[in-house]
């Protein structure tokens, strides 16, 4: 009692910020049992037992079937995709329309010379994708693949074109609502354009807006812990291991030490403001996924004969795939669901990271956002599914939990070293996705809370314990709990943009008219005359 | 015609070098001088989310201390040497900002200092030398 007190008071104080996470750092290690060598399988069991009911039971709700001739659909999938057609609908295939206007946009023909050394589209977009490209579109697509047949592939490709209406509308309004502090900062997302937006409605939306702000801020929360987190550390372990020898490996079992290493590099970052290692992420994170992109090519090019039977397994399997549960609404789900987890759209989370962007029509930024679903999932997650089914490495027998060791294998089977190569890939995209998803998780975290030290360094810890966590258990709780999470996100956030779209129609036709009427001043334009 | 100079300034000897060169010939044709501070910067460099959030308050320290660190000591020489000066600072791709600069101020030639000659420069090629091939205006370069 007495005890409690004292540290109560110690809290109080200044001493605070400290006590908190090493708090959690001494509950985190209470975990470790007392002989660490002999428990080290047992350890991983005893987390995943620990989390398991908790992930299964949030995603029961998140997935709850909805029947569709005969197949139990999750909810969440029909609302993303209905949203997605109907925006798609709504602005008139903006999503293809833009797209030639969006690549002006990024190139910078439309940059405001005296505002250089502002964050132009460009760096918006690729701040953006380094959160969106990563494990999605090496382990999720072997999932969909070894799960749904080469049919799935089709369905993501689809789902990726109407994910990219959707990040259309929930950018422009991440830009729109966003804040400008008087300090200069900026910062934006869906918690504010829920609560802003909607308020601009009337008092009976303004209680609404705010409810689900509030909402999409604790979900945002439990995706930066799962699908931002967890299970990024979860598959670049499974592929360390898998490259270091599989179950012969010294780190079979071990998940919980890689968790300790990789929290640790995160926390560098997230905590001590270790800026430079950050710095040398964000540019190495591009260059993985270039040498990514160019190895693949190249193995379809070494195959280039095997592609028009594989375009043809694609196309049969999406409407009449053979042994797959669920039949053709199975691989379609399939297919959409691993798009919606690869590349986000209609999640949220994008806003937050295009919502910096220097420009005065917050409808550039949707447009150069329709560029994220484009490159993360209809070129990037093609030529992963590519690879894997041209190579042979899919067949109907593939263990499905495989993951991303089925994606490894395909290009191995092809270029002998690339895994060791892809292993360093997975790990950076993991670390690169969990530092954007980490500025997420804190952007709702001081939503809810507000701003201060202590609770910034409260939820900053509790990030690294996700870290250990996910990279100890196993993969189905792992997926489950990330997949239901960072889906839960889209019922505030989708819910909010239907409100909104006759604002983001306002802002879209009065640019669009500008352009046309050539009202708006282009670098490029001004050269040619 | 009022003669108008735009020197580069970068706070090392040959901007030093430069600035000296471009007093005399102000004062020798009663012309004016623009000091122009180009902060390196790539409109397609690669940031993390919390560099974003803080880069437009980034953005003004950096050109508040251009102004007041690097462009002030020279505007001071220039403007008690007797001559017209006026400091700038911009953020961008440093030879392709002061041709910029030069288009847009109008001004009569661009001075600017040479930076070593090494073999490395020579190869990889100087500010000055990238400012030789672009721009439109006549310029000096002070060795």
């Amino acid at each position: 009692m007495i005890r409690s007190r004292s540290l109560a008071q110690w809290c109080a104080g200044k001493g605070c910020a400290r006590a908190i996470p090493s708090l959690l750092v001494l509950t985190l290690f209470s975990l470790l049992p007392v002989s660490v060598v002999q428990a080290q399988d047992s350890l991983d069991e005893r987390i995943d037992n620990l989390v398991r009911p908790a992930a299964d039971w949030v995603s029961s709700i998140i997935f709850y079937p909805i029947s569709l001739g005969g197949v139990g659909v999750p909810f969440v999938l029909i609302w993303l995709v209905v949203a997605a057609i109907v925006f798609t609908a709504y602005f008139r295939f903006i999503n293809l329309r833009a797209l030639k206007h969006g690549f002006h946009l990024i190139r910078g023909d439309y940059n405001d010379p005296n505002a250089a050394g502002e964050v132009t589209h460009f760096q918006a977009l690729a701040t953006a994708l380094s959160g969106t490209v990563g494990l999605g579109n090496i382990a999720g697509v072997a999932i969909a693949v070894s799960l749904g047949g080469p049919g799935a592939t089709f369905w993501m490709i689809l789902a990726g074109f109407l994910g990219m209406s959707s990040k259309f509308v929930e950018c422009t309004l991440g830009v729109k609502y966003r804040n400008e502090y008087p300090d200069g900062t900026v910062s934006g997302g869906p918690m504010y354009y829920l609560s802003k937006g909607l308020a601009e409605r009337g008092p009976s939306f303004a209680t609404l807006g705010k409810v689900l702000a509030v909402l999409f801020a604790i979900f945002c929360i439990g995706g930066s812990f799962g699908g931002g987190n967890m299970f990024q550390a979860n598959q670049s372990f499974a592929q360390l291991v898998n490259v270091t020898g599989g179950e012969s490996s010294w780190l079979y079992g071990k998940g919980w030490l890689f968790g300790l290493i990789v929290a640790a590099a995160v926390g560098m970052v997230i905590i001590g403001g270790i800026r430079s290692i950050a710095r040398v992420t964000s540019r190495v994170v591009p260059f993985m996924a270039t040498i990514y992109i160019l190895a693949g090519l190249t193995i379809i090019g070494f195959n280039i004969g095997a592609v028009p039977s594989a375009f043809g397994a694609i196309l049969s399997g999406a409407f009449s795939p053979e042994g797959v549960a669920g039949g053709f609404i199975g691989v379609l789900i399939l297919g959409v669901q691993r798009a919606a987890f690869s590349n986000e759209a209609g999640v949220g989370s994008a806003a937050i990271a295009h919502s910096a962007v220097m420009t005065k029509r917050p409808v550039t930024e949707g447009i150069v956002a329709l560029y994220e679903p484009f490159i993360d999932t209809v070129v990037v997650c093609t030529i992963t599914a590519l690879v894997i089914i041209i190579t042979g490495t899919w067949n109907p027998d593939v263990d499905p939990s495989a993951g991303v060791q089925l994606t490894s294998d395909a290009f191995a089977s092809s270029i002998s070293w690339f895994p060791w190569v892809l292993t360093l890939a997975v790990v950076l995209f993991a670390f690169s996705t969990m530092i954007s998803w980490s500025y997420y998780g804190l952007k709702s975290w001081t939503y809810l809370f507000g701003e201060s030290k202590a609770s910034d360094m409260m939820y900053k810890v509790l990030f690294l314990v996700f870290v250990v966590i996910g990279a100890s258990m196993q993969l189905g709780a792992v997926i489950g709990f990330s997949d239901a999470m960072i889906f839960a996100m889209a019922f505030p956030n989708l819910l909010g943009c239907y409100f909104l779209l006759p604002v983001v129609k306002r802002e879209l036709n009065a640019y669009w008219s500008d352009l046309k009427a050539g009202r708006l001043l282009s670098s490029r334009h001004q050269v040619e005359e | 015609m009022e003669t108008k100079y735009l020197v580069g300034i970068d706070g090392s000897n040959c901007s030093e070098r430069a600035i000296d060169y471009v007093i005399e010939r102000a004062r020798e044709n009663s012309g004016e001088i623009l000091a122009a501070h180009v902060i390196e910067w790539s409109p397609y460099a690669f940031s993390t989310p919390e560099e974003n959030e803080h880069r437009h308050q980034r953005r003004e320290q950096e050109l508040a201390r251009a102004r007041d660190e690097v462009l002030a000591p020279v505007v001071e020489r220039i403007q008690k040497a007797g001559i017209a000066g006026e400091g700038i600072a911009a953020h961008g791709h440093v030879a392709k900002t002061l041709v910029r600069l030069a288009k847009e101020h109008d001004v009569t030639c661009i001075v600017l200092g040479r930076k070593g000659s090494s073999r490395l420069v020579q190869f990889f090629g100087s500010v000055a030398s990238h400012v030789v091939q672009i721009t439109d205006r006549p310029i000096t370069v002070v060795p």
